[in-house]
């Protein structure tokens, strides 16, 4: 009866520990980034200054000595981080890209305006006379000849096969006026020239070009049973790559839209314009309609997904930071238990414990810091400028590029050297626990 | 099984390595299967046998444009259509957009092309004869509480009414269940009476998103999809049959190569797996290297030593997989409970035991092979020597 009792508290006594391994990883890697640094100081002073810190640092350049002897177990280690990172890196990376992707486009002095409760460009329809009337409104700044900078474009969706898969996917395609290029002064173009407003011409996003069959700049195609040619391709580094645009004045027609828009964008005549802009579209009864900054509208647009994939990367990162965890701590523990009588010897000698500790801990976490460092490293020679698309809140395809940043990657490092502090901490105690006389009789 | 004790024996040798082992396998299958059943949920959306019958008629330019409800009778006409009936997205918003559910305008009979939808014969009734009238999925009515007689406000995103409202009203009377497990995603679904839709929305009336067409013979699915789409050949509105599976595959193909990244995951995970419990079977069997000899001295073929490390290893994974399995189908059930995100059951699914089992196995053959080889290569007089 007291046996099986003991094993209910030894078996809930490991449920604890791994619980409290999950907690610990996600705080040692959520920490704000000074603790390394303000961990590291005191360290290096320690190791440097103190005599026990000289014998921590003897005690660690024997064990490294000894990594070749056992590469198979310390490379369980390194990989098992690497892993780790690596696919946490990659993760983030998607999230940042795609964010990052969408919020070039937007600016704190241009707005967006659309039908009110319409959340996106799709569901919205904006009148002729609504567009007349906001774009006549004394916030948006006049351009050349007096004409208001301001912008009603069309959203329609086309379906184009994609090269990868060769099945149907969703392009927008935007319908523009002559006053868009001045409210997307980042927009380029790369190959072939404009379209000439009035003609069956497009022009198509860079991103778009590469991720769609049959819309190199030259060929044509069918728009609702009509002929367009594709005459340029333009690039502009946000989602606006993911487009194919047209004149509005065309596009209209070909959807059967007459001559209505999706949106107005416009061009405030400063940032601090937006609130009396707002109150002036709000107050106006002719007008029924929602209005942002574009950097709002494109920040709102990204955050639900960056939330899902930052969410997705951390839960896996810990589930697999426990495996990994555990892997460190068997080779680690093997590791102890084969230097024990190096170890002994060196206790017997006058080392003291908290150097042997030390030893251990900071070998387990040169070991995490080399697969940290692999696992970033190679989630950065794969992922970062990896093109990827998925569906966004217009129903079509955004085009996006993996970002590994230098943020991220350090973040990868952080979450390595606490795989590796966690993994190293129990055997290193073990290291110091053990008894000096009878390590010296071990074999 | 007479070699239980001699297996049980060199697992319990070093209890807390083969515990450490079997925790890093557990987190491995733990993400193995959520991860698959991911994966599941977004190809279940094509794998059901309920809808091998209905074929789905959208705009040939984009799904997103609409179709003339002038269309209707000129389809069911088309030798070979069962029924036809249609649909058009509402996208319409329950008090936040983040509470984001699908929800469609539909048909009075379009209830009646999906006989897996499981109503009261009440609920039927009412959801005809109730102008304002509107079905949820049960998953749904859970997730905010709702129940029969319930009132409840969308805010229009695409469909603002007449009147200038955004808020459309729904009478809720009733609620339907879905039986297949992997189609539970279904119980997410929100349908409204067409009749409300159409006279009240500012714009777009006699138009309509999709039609739902089931067919007598699910054999003659293609040749009817291409009498569907002969129907409007060269107009202003071109169509595009499909079946209801395929539609479904190409919607949820956009989404992203999900397929690609889960795999992407399984290879990182399984690759470290393998290298951890390789390494811990092999400083387990280099340990026992006397004791494996002693075993050959004793009368043990080469081969029974062999399948002694293999099925240690086996035992492991095994062990340490089926924990981690059981515990993914739990996790799954608790996303379910506090995010309401469904994914296709995980410890009932006799594919999911397969496919996991199958991976089980074959990593473990995998780790136990290098270090078993050794075994069987042993020479006595060498191990018993200490060389």
């Amino acid at each position: 009866m007291a046996r099986r009792h003991n094993r209910v508290v030894a078996l809930l006594g490991w449920a604890a520990t791994w619980v409290l391994l999950a907690a610990a990883l996600l705080l040692l890697a959520w920490l704000p980034g000074w603790w390394l640094p303000a961990l590291l100081g005191p360290l290096a002073l320690w190791l440097y200054a103190t005599r026990s810190g000289r014998q921590a640092r003897a005690a660690t350049q024997l064990g490294i000595a000894t990594i070749p002897q056992r590469l198979g177990s310390s490379a369980v280690v390194v990989v098992g981080i690497a892993g780790v990172v690596g696919v946490l890196v990659a993760l983030l990376a998607m999230g940042a890209g795609f964010a990052a992707t969408l919020n070039q486009g937007g600016s704190d002095d241009t707005a967006i305006v659309l039908r009110a409760g319409a959340q996106a460009e799709l569901n919205s329809v904006i009148s002729r006379d609504t567009v007349e009337i906001i774009s006549e409104l004394p916030q948006v700044q006049r351009g050349a000849a007096g004409r208001p900078i301001a912008s009603g474009e069309l959203v329609v969706v086309a379906a184009l096969p994609k090269r990868s898969t060769g099945l149907d996917a969703n392009v927008e395609v935007r319908g523009v006026g002559e006053r868009a290029w001045e409210l997307r002064p980042a927009l380029r173009i790369i190959n072939g020239r404009k379209f000439t407003p009035g003609l069956r011409e497009l022009i198509v996003g860079r991103r778009a070009r590469e991720q769609f069959r049959g819309i190199d700049v030259g060929s044509s195609l069918k728009l609702n049973g009509q002929l367009w040619q594709v005459v340029g391709e333009f690039e502009a580094h946000d989602a606006s790559d993911s487009d194919l645009w047209g004149d509005v004045e065309v596009v209209g027609p070909t959807y059967r839209r007459g001559s209505s828009r999706t949106s107005v964008t416009v061009k405030l005549t400063e940032p601090g314009a937006f609130e009396a802009f707002r109150a002036q579209l709000a107050t106006d009864p002719r007008l029924n309609v929602d209005v942002k900054t574009t950097r709002a509208y494109y920040s709102e647009q990204s955050a639900n997904l960056t939330r899902l994939i930052t969410g997705l990367g951390n839960a896996i990162g810990v589930i697999m930071g426990i495996g990994a965890v555990f892997g460190a701590l068997n080779s680690m523990y093997a590791a102890v238990a084969t230097r024990t009588r190096e170890i002994s010897t060196l206790r017997a000698v006058g080392f003291r414990a908290a150097p042997v500790v030390a030893s251990v801990m900071l070998e387990t976490m040169l070991l995490a810091l080399l697969g940290g460092a692999l696992g970033a490293g190679i989630a950065w020679l794969l992922f970062d400028h990896y093109t990827a698309s998925t569906l966004g809140a217009n129903f079509t395809q955004i085009v996006f590029a993996f970002r590994v940043t230098p943020e991220l990657l350090w973040r990868g490092i952080k979450w390595a050297l606490a795989m590796g502090m966690l993994g190293g901490l129990f055997p290193a105690l073990r290291a110091a626990r053990h008894s000096v006389t009878e390590g010296l009789r071990e074999l | 099984m007479k070699y239980w004790q001699l297996i049980r024996a060199a697992l319990l040798r070093h209890k807390v390595r083969t515990l450490f082992t079997l925790l890093s396998v557990v987190a491995a299958f733990l993400l193995f299967g959520l991860l698959d059943s991911v994966r599941g949920a977004f190809a279940g959306a094509g794998s059901s046998v309920a809808g091998l019958n209905r074929l789905v008629t959208v705009s040939k330019i984009s799904f997103t444009l609409q179709l003339p409800k002038s269309l209707l009778e000129p389809i069911r006409a088309v030798p070979g259509v069962a029924d036809v009936t249609y649909a058009n997205w509402f996208g319409g918003i329950y008090q936040d957009p983040k509470n984001f559910f699908p929800n469609e305008a539909v048909a009075a009979n379009f209830l009646d092309a999906y006989p897996e939808w499981q109503f009261t014969p009440a609920a039927r009734a009412a959801f005809r004869s109730t102008r304002t009238g509107a079905v949820v999925g049960a998953a749904l009515a859970r997730q905010f509480n709702w129940k029969v007689g319930d009132r409840i406000p969308l805010q229009a995103t695409i469909f603002p009414q007449k009147n200038g409202s955004n808020t459309w009203t729904l009478d809720l009377v009733g609620i339907f269940h879905v039986t297949d497990e992997r189609q539970k995603a279904q119980e997410k679904l929100l349908l409204f009476n067409w009749d409300y839709f159409d006279e009240a929305r500012a714009f777009g009336a006699g138009n309509v998103g999709w039609y739902v067409v089931r067919v007598a013979d699910a054999a003659a699915a293609d040749r009817v999809a291409q009498a569907i789409d002969a129907l409007s050949a060269n107009s202003d509105h071109e169509t595009k049959t499909q079946s209801e599976r395929a539609f479904q595959l190409a919607f949820v193909s956009q989404f992203g190569d999900i397929g690609l990244i889960v795999g992407a995951i399984m290879a990182a995970v399984f690759f470290t797996l393998i290298l951890l419990t390789g390494n811990t079977m092999a400083q387990a069997v280099r340990e026992r290297v006397p004791e494996l000899a002693i075993l050959k001295t004793i009368g043990f073929t080469s081969g029974s030593v062999l399948g002694l490390v293999l099925a240690e290893s086996v035992l492991l994974l095994v062990l340490g997989g089926v924990a981690g399995i059981v515990l993914a189908g739990a996790v799954a059930k608790g996303l379910t409970a506090t995010l309401g995100i469904i994914l296709p059951p995980i410890v009932s699914s006799l594919a999911v035991w397969t496919r996991s089992l199958g991976v089980m196995v074959l990593i473990g053959v995998i780790v136990g092979a290098l270090p078993a080889y050794r075994g069987l290569r042993l020479r006595v007089v060498d191990a018993l020597a200490g060389r």
